[in-house]
């Protein structure tokens, strides 16, 4: 179409290999402010973190930007992580700003092979927040805590202005004991292997967006949060996770960005295309039917209970029966596989026959007009 | 899920595919405008066009309200929410949408008040709960979204608020159609037609584009088989030699629209002699403003904005874009000085946007892996 209109030598398939050469370039820092789209998880995310974090702060074992950094001291191999948590409402159907706290760094430690030792606590409280909410909060969190097998040693406590703070934000830090003989990284994913997810996505992002109570939407839903370290060790029990030969290769929770951010993530980090089967993927009704009403994609939306799981094709049987034999597991699916081609991207097979990409997003995914 | 899937099934896409196939005439191609925003994005979002013979290709038109929103609007908008204790209420595909000064994400960073609404009448709970500050809804849309914009002024008028306007962008789809009809570069076989502008203005306003220009138009919902539908429903009209107004989409569309709706917007605004168009210019009578009887409720009355023409970054040709005269990909800056993450223009923003849906979700076409040929070829 329109041939004419092209410079000589344009071609498709040549503009597009020039776009792949950008995107591959570091991205620019150019914003001068922060934006909520800094926040979101996707690219504007990546870009300020890389600016200004990784640019400021560089070290081998932050480079890697994995959910935890592991090292040895001592011959003794650990996993540090931490996570802060600003979610509003505080309480939501199926939890709250607590336990989302506890099982959110629990499953950072559990998502980089270790198994969660101790978590110390920091909270920022607004003057005026409710002493008895503080306390079903500080209840939660022990609830969670126990749950995970984990118990918080130390913690902080600081008081804002009304105003300055959404109710109250925690912080959450855990430290995990790595199992010598366990080698994980989103690096690791190989052309042939298996990609599941631990259940159905999205359930989190969609409760928290619908209890804001803004949209004149109610669903029957409650949030996926749960620690996932009993999950993690049964599926390193069963596969293993060698440097050599056959196992699992990566796990990431599927928070903000949801599953489509992390696939992206293995993409980028191994340098391999990730092929995912719209078909395959869970979803539960109540949450295609939100999604559909807003004109969001539930591949997008925040889990709190879910993981990614890449998984070399000789033990993927094996891990998906270990995954299911376990409760938060029980609805694992195989998703995908990872290719050797189009490296870097996550394509799409559609319900509908289709293929497309998937991308990172910006920011927050924007709901559309009509 | 019920009422959703039936309308996204492989089957009877491949099905429905082969008898497109079947109706091409050999060594002709066939370039079919989809109008609207709504079905660009469908197209990409299921990877239909895995779906078209070679010799059908699809161009994308100027129905993304967002994209069609020049820069000095934008401009006019921020400097409405910099006002003394506004706060100003938007959709959230225009929240990313550059001004010559940065988004309304970026005004945020700078301390303006902008808030992201899925409906006008969420904007008018805010002005109810925030009695001391003045609520702008920044109102964009074709005739999908205008009614109830309109609604919501009624609605606010009726209750006697004084502290909520609206912004008022909204524009109408036939003079953008006969502007790009009239344009020298256009090539188009035919229109796969506005769906849901369609459901409040109906078909006839249409009738001109076959009697005048020879075009045939088939109203097409929005789904992937409603679209793939009217793509066949276009071509058996080209076989058959016949050029007429057809309607897809008869589950939501009536022939004569919505009177109810056009009343109300009658009621409450009317047309505006002028209104410029990002990349397509200024057209006559092409948007509408707040009719003199609800000025308390105009914000272009109550704040004044300075209404500054500002010219489109040079680089950009989302004009072209626009009126399919290119495809996204043909623009000088898609993909390497226009991405999602630095949008020199609107069309690389919205979900809706041709660039956009290209970029994020098209890229890939022409490599395709093994699987994924299978599954859409099988």
């Amino acid at each position: 179409m329109t041939a004419a209109k092209v410079a000589a030598g344009r071609s498709e398939s040549g503009v597009l290999d020039r776009v792949e050469a950008a995107r591959r370039r570091r991205p620019k820092l150019r914003d001068t402010h922060i934006t909520s789209a800094h926040g979101a998880g996707g690219k504007a995310t990546a870009t300020l973190i890389d600016a200004v974090f990784l640019e400021g702060l560089r070290n081998p074992l932050l480079e890697p930007l994995e959910d935890a950094a592991v090292f040895t001291v001592d011959g003794t191999r650990l996993a540090l992580t931490t996570d802060s948590f600003v979610v509003t409402p505080l309480f939501f159907p199926g939890g709250d700003i607590g336990d989302l706290a506890v099982n959110g760094t629990v499953n950072d430690l559990a998502v980089a092979g270790a198994r969660p030792l101790h978590l110390a606590c920091a909270v920022i409280l607004e003057e005026g927040m409710a002493v008895d909410d503080l306390r079903r909060i500080v209840a939660s969190m022990a609830r969670a805590a126990t749950d995970a097998g984990v118990s918080i040693v130390t913690g902080d406590t600081k008081v804002v202005q009304r105003g300055r703070a959404d109710g109250c934000y925690v912080t959450t830090t855990g430290i995990g004991l790595v199992p010598a003989d366990v080698r994980l990284g989103a690096a690791r994913a190989r052309p042939g292997d298996a990609v599941l997810v631990t259940g159905p996505i999205g359930d989190h992002g969609i409760t928290v967006l619908l209890a804001r109570g803004e949209l004149d939407i109610s669903a029957d839903l409650s949030s996926d949060t749960a620690p996932l370290a009993e999950l993690t060790s049964r599926l390193l029990e069963a596969v293993g996770a060698p440097a050599d030969g056959p196992g699992v290769r990566a796990m990431r929770d599927a928070t903000r960005g949801g599953v489509a951010t992390i696939l992206n993530e293995v993409a980028t980090a191994a340098g391999v295309g990730v092929i995912v089967d719209e078909d395959a993927v869970p979803v539960r009704p109540t949450v295609r039917g939100a999604c559909e009403l807003l004109g969001l994609d539930p591949l997008y939306v925040a889990c709190e209970g879910r993981m990614v799981v890449i998984v070399a094709p000789e033990v993927a049987e094996a891990a998906l029966a270990a995954l299911r034999s376990h409760p938060l597991g029980a609805d694992t699916a195989v998703i995908g596989r990872i290719a050797d081609d189009p490296p870097g991207m996550v394509l799409l097979n559609t319900a509908f026959g289709g293929t497309r990409i998937v991308d990172l997003l910006v920011g927050d995914p924007l709901p559309r007009i009509c | 899920m019920r009422f959703v899937d039936e309308y996204r099934d492989a089957g009877t896409a491949r099905a429905l595919s082969a008898r497109i196939a079947e109706l091409c005439e050999p060594g002709r191609a066939y370039a079919f405008m989809e109008v609207c925003g709504g079905h660009t994005h469908t197209i990409y979002k299921h990877g239909l066009e895995d779906h078209l013979p070679p010799a059908v290709s699809l161009v994308h038109g100027p129905g993304c309200p967002v994209c069609v929103i020049p820069m000095g609007r934008v401009d006019d908008a921020m400097h409405i929410a910099r006002q003394d204790d506004v706060i100003m209420t938007s959709f959230g595909d225009m929240m990313r949408v550059p001004g010559s000064h940065g988004s309304f994400f970026d005004a945020n960073a700078e301390g303006t008040d902008i808030r992201m609404v899925y409906s006008p009448l969420d904007s008018l709970k805010i002005a109810r709960a925030n009695p001391d500050r003045q609520v702008v809804f920044m109102a964009i849309g074709f005739e999908t979204t205008t009614p109830s914009t309109a609604l919501t002024v009624r609605r606010a008028a009726a209750e006697g608020l004084t502290n909520f306007s609206i912004f008022c962008n909204h524009i109408t789809i036939v003079p953008a159609l006969r502007a790009i009809l009239d344009s020298p570069d256009v090539r188009i076989d035919g229109f796969v037609g506005p769906g849901h502008v369609s459901t409040v203005i109906g078909c006839r306003p249409y009738d001109f584009i076959p009697r005048d220009y020879g075009r045939p138009l088939v109203v097409s919902g929005f789904e992937p088989l409603d679209i793939l539908q009217s793509i066949h429903k276009l071509l058996r009209q080209l076989r058959d030699r016949r050029c007429e107004v057809e309607n897809q989409y008869t589950r939501v569309v009536a022939a004569e629209g919505n009177p109810v709706a056009l009343a109300v917007i009658d009621e409450v605004l009317e047309p505006r002699p002028d209104f410029e168009w990002r990349g397509l210019g200024r057209i006559p009578w092409s948007a509408m403003r707040v009719r003199e009887r609800y000025a308390a409720f105009d914000a272009e009355r109550i704040f004044a904005p300075p209404g500054a023409r500002v010219e489109d970054p040079k680089a950009c040709q989302c004009g072209e874009v626009l009126t399919g005269v290119i495809k996204p990909w043909e623009c000088k800056v898609f993909g390497t000085g226009c991405t999602p993450e630095t949008p020199i223009g609107a069309c690389m923003v919205s979900p809706e946007g041709a660039c956009a849906a290209y970029y994020n979700f098209g890229r890939a076409r022409h490599r395709a892996t093994e699987p994924a040929k299978e599954m859409s070829r099988a």
